[in-house]
């Protein structure tokens, strides 16, 4: 391939050559296990609690409220589950355009017993603070509101969230997995009792992550057998991939401001290259309340898995919210809850930008684009001069 | 995920000078079917002579297989009567594309259901003249 293009780091990102460093000798002369008490297991629980600690820093919130996981799936449904277990009151608020591991981990739960409701959220994806408040005059355990979401990277009022939920005696968690990169977020001032985050959205390796719970919250332990992660959470300690997260977490904050100035101006130079150049395209999401790194248009007329599949042949990486690539025949659920009509789900692409994005990148990018959508265009029963 | 000849067509289809993909001038008959929620809509154009099918044309909304179905049924129904086209079922276009992903396959469905309703769409307007 002359050229790739990796426009889908919402997906996942590249691990950076400093956290692959930082990893390699725990597989190598450090593979002891954190539980041992010798000398090689002493090393490696040294190297966890380091980790522990920059993962904590990045929330602002104490080590010992960190516990990995195996990913932000595995923190969701942790804290979800955990935390309705232990509660005498059997019913849980989440918004409509959450993750997959928390909806269906919520419809989970409304079988055996839970009561469920959904949050609405207006065009841009903003929840409803009126509906909240509306849905909150019941007697809830827990509510749970992404911090930013994955497909259009819309961004929360995290703080009104939380303080509300506070005020009520309402446990509050937010799934910051696609936040957490260019977000800075305070779970004490924001008044947040459970987080969940992975390693592989933020430069560092797939398969760890972590639940961030508050001290003294109830929560069910989630995995029996072991006392790793205070007990809280057995199976041997994955060494390697919690050292990688550490120093993920510790780049991420030390490098916040530059990488989100840098991204926020490719993401903006992309957002009016291709409402100037392409005719009939909307932007998904909202336009000043969203992640650096997320572009989400829908191109009227065509369906969102032939500009994938184009621009795949062309060496760019993207994504869509179109019903023809979800595997199920489901369009977006989260395109759908924000108003946007069917045609105009299918038609969505995602470009997520990344820290190794450049403006040559979106240059290519926009050149390709422009003649895809053309070409599809001129192939389609569909007219562009329809409603928006 | 695609078979070699499904990508070779969706190219072709999408590129600057498309085989069976556009607008039929003068067609005979056109059908429609499909809808914006699932994602496809696919349109046939056809002309027609002496019951022959002598060209047809598409014009879809939808994704690579979509795309590829109807132009390969485009390509199977050229130079063939309305009953011969009609014979044809949707599992033919799949083997002639080399096979389609199991979601995908209703792609092929509605082929076949956008020739029928061209089909139809010409017997009808037949039976407007012959009554006129």
């Amino acid at each position: 391939m002359e050229h790739e293009i990796y426009l889908d780091n919402a997906a996942t990102t590249y691990v950076s050559g400093e956290v692959f460093s930082a990893m390699q000798p725990y597989f190598l002369a450090h593979y002891g296990n954190a539980s041992s008490a010798h000398n090689l297991g002493r090393e490696a629980e040294a190297a966890v609690y380091k980790a522990r600690q920059a993962v904590a820093a990045l929330i602002n919130a104490s080590a010992d409220e960190i516990f990995f996981t195996s990913g932000a799936t595995e923190s969701n449904n942790w804290f979800i589950k955990g935390a309705i277990e232990r509660s005498a009151v059997k019913r849980v608020l989440v918004s409509r355009i959450e993750h997959p591991s928390i909806m269906e981990t919520v419809e989970y739960l409304g079988r055996h017993g839970v009561e469920v409701e959904y949050i609405n959220v207006d065009e841009g994806g903003i929840i409803s603070i009126p509906d909240l408040l509306s849905k909150l005059s019941k007697p809830t355990a827990l509510v749970s509101v992404m911090t930013a979401n994955n497909e259009v990277g819309t961004v929360q009022y995290i703080n009104t969230i939380g303080k509300i939920c506070r005020d009520k005696g309402v446990l509050f968690h937010t799934d910051a997995t696609q936040a957490v990169d260019s977000i800075t977020l305070d779970v004490k001032t924001m008044n947040i009792d459970g987080l969940s985050m992975s390693g592989h959205k933020i430069y560092g390796p797939k398969g760890v992550g972590a639940l961030y719970i508050k001290k003294g919250t109830q929560v069910e332990t989630f995995m029996h057998g072991g006392h790793q992660e205070r007990g809280k959470r057995a199976g041997t300690t994955d060494v390697p991939c919690i050292v990688g997260f550490g120093k993920a977490a510790e780049i991420t904050m030390r490098d916040m401001s530059i990488n989100n100035a840098r991204i926020r101006m490719l993401r903006d130079y992309l957002i009016r290259e291709i409402e100037g150049r392409i005719p009939a395209v909307k932007l998904n999401g909202h336009r000043t309340q969203r992640i650096v790194s997320n572009v989400n248009f829908s191109f009227q007329g065509i369906e969102g898995e032939s500009v994938l599949t184009l621009l795949d042949l062309d060496g760019i990486c993207v994504s869509t919210g179109s019903a023809c690539n979800s595997g199920t025949l489901d369009h977006s659920y989260v395109l759908d809850s924000m108003g946007v009509s069917d045609e105009m789900i299918n038609g969505s692409v995602r470009f997520s930008l990344g820290r190794n994005t450049t403006k040559e990148d979106l240059d290519f990018l926009i050149e390709k684009l422009v003649k895809i959508v053309g070409n599809l265009r001129k192939i389609s029963p569909i007219g562009i001069k329809g409603e928006l | 995920m695609y078979s070699d000849k499904v990508m070779e067509i969706f190219k072709t289809e999408t590129g600057d000078s498309p085989k069976n993909a556009g607008i039929l001038k003068n067609a005979d008959a056109s059908g429609q079917v499909g809808n914006a929620r699932c994602g496809d809509i696919m349109k046939i154009y056809l002309k027609i002579s002496d019951g022959v099918i002598i060209d047809a044309k598409f014009k879809t909304f939808g994704c690579v297989s979509a795309i590829a179905s109807t132009s390969i049924a485009c390509d199977m129904i050229k130079g063939k009567t309305i009953e011969e086209a009609l014979s044809f079922e949707n599992s033919d276009f799949v083997k002639a594309l080399g096979g389609l992903p199991a979601v995908k396959i209703h792609c092929s469905v509605l082929a076949k259901e956008a020739l029928e309703a061209a089909v139809a769409d010409y017997r009808k307007k037949q039976a407007k003249l012959a009554g006129g």
